[in-house]
């Protein structure tokens, strides 16, 4: 027992280690989320919050569910794989609240060309057309309509097939 | 306010309860989706892209992405036949607004969507001092905003330029593949937006899935296969110009 008579500093070393050990451990537990390793080194709970986010598009299937005579002018149309929010923009406001909340009217002057002016980089099948000389400043959907946009009247039917094979080149 | 120790002792279990709860944070959203049955990327079938832009759009309006910042754009190639290591490149404003014409006459011409790719092995994760992103269980990289620091390590390491810094809330920002929406059993903004089919959300782990179909049946790459990111975005066509 002598060796220990004069090491009383060397116990309160040790005791500061001790307190100090514990209140890491302490101030840890109390800091880190709960959830935080649960699926690897990061905050488990992330991904569901990150999930509940609030959707804006509402997805076609919700807009074919009342709009069925749409879909039904769509099928045979060369739209018919054109997803309704593509044009018609994020619509899940309208879809969650169909009375109060209507979409705006569309203005195929602006809307048609997004896809349809020509560019030299766009795929050579897909239709395009220079708007500046195409339709003298009528809007597109004098013509066409854009649900079903084919022009299948036998005098404009020449026009309409030259364009629908990427006409103007 | 004259706070006495007795009062103190009273309070400090209370706020411990309240912070446990904070740390607890909001319960499971989706509760009809596992996350281990799904592994999800996106096929990008690049001669279908027609560079309307409305992926770019769809996508900030879907997740408020700030102007003059992109989770995804779109890139205009232009490769003449002699030099084909030095592609001219542009994309006003992510292509969001479209592409004008184009000066450059003849060559070979075409569009690039770009998003995260979404790697198996993702650099950005990696270098995360903090572990505010990660690859969750179903394959999507995110960022847990609340942890993150802003430290812009990550926004260095991503060999695709995918991230930035929100300049309001001064964190990692990236393409979640709308995770909210996906969970959900939603497609992405981006690709219910597209109007080509350019762009398609693939469950890799969901054996019905057409993308098995397609990678049988295709010649498919991926962005700097040198990278060894294993990237999940799978372009159909990619031509050997694009960066």
């Amino acid at each position: 027992m002598n060796a220990f008579k004069n090491a009383g500093h060397l116990f309160r070393v040790a005791a500061v280690f001790v307190v100090g050990g514990l209140a890491f451990v302490g101030v840890r537990a109390l800091l880190v989320p709960t959830s935080f390793g649960q699926y690897g080194h990061y905050r488990g709970n992330a991904i569901a919050e990150i999930a509940a986010r609030p959707v804006n598009y509402a997805g076609h299937q919700a807009c074919e569910d009342c709009h069925t005579d749409v879909l039904e002018k769509k099928k045979s149309g060369r739209h018919a794989h054109v997803n309704c929010e593509a044009c018609h923009g994020p619509q899940a406001k309208h879809a969650d609240d169909p009375g109060s909340v209507q979409p705006a009217k569309l203005d195929t002057a602006v809307l048609c060309v997004r896809c349809h002016e020509a560019n030299i980089a766009k795929p050579k099948g897909f239709p395009q057309v220079a708007s500046a000389d195409h339709s003298n400043g009528l809007a597109c959907d004098t013509c066409h309509q854009p649900h079903s946009p084919a022009i299948d009247t036998g005098e404009t039917a020449g026009v309409a097939a030259q364009e629908t094979t990427g006409g103007t080149k | 306010m004259n706070l006495t120790r007795r009062h103190l002792l009273i309070l400090l279990p209370a706020a411990a309860i309240a912070w446990k709860h904070v740390l607890a944070g909001t319960p499971e959203a989706s509760p009809n989706y596992t996350m281990s049955q799904h592994w999800w990327g996106m096929l990008i079938d690049l001669p279908r892209c027609i560079g309307c832009g409305n992926c770019v759009r769809a996508c900030q309006a879907e997740n408020d992405v700030p102007d003059g910042y992109f989770r995804t754009w779109v890139e205009r190639y232009h490769v003449t036949d002699y030099d084909i290591e030095n592609p001219h490149v542009d994309s006003p404003d992510g292509g969001k607004k479209g592409f004008p014409l184009s000066k450059e006459e003849g060559g070979k011409n075409f569009f690039v969507p770009k998003l995260c790719n979404h790697c198996a092995d993702s650099p950005c994760t990696q270098v995360c001092p903090v572990g505010a992103t990660f690859i969750s269980p179903d394959g999507v990289v995110l960022v847990d905003k609340t942890y993150c620091l802003g430290c812009r390590y990550c926004v260095q390491a991503c060999p695709y330029g995918c991230r930035f810094i929100h300049p309001k809330t001064m964190t990692a920002e990236k393409c979640t593949l709308c995770y909210h929406r996906i969970t959900k059993g939603l497609t992405t903004a981006c690709c219910e937006a597209c109007p080509t089919g350019a762009r398609q959300l693939a469950d890799l782990k969901n054996p019905n899935d057409p993308i098995h179909e397609f990678l049988k049946t295709h010649s498919v790459q991926v962005l700097k296969p040198y990278m060894a990111t294993h990237s999940k975005v799978f372009y159909n066509g990619l031509d050997g110009s694009v960066r």
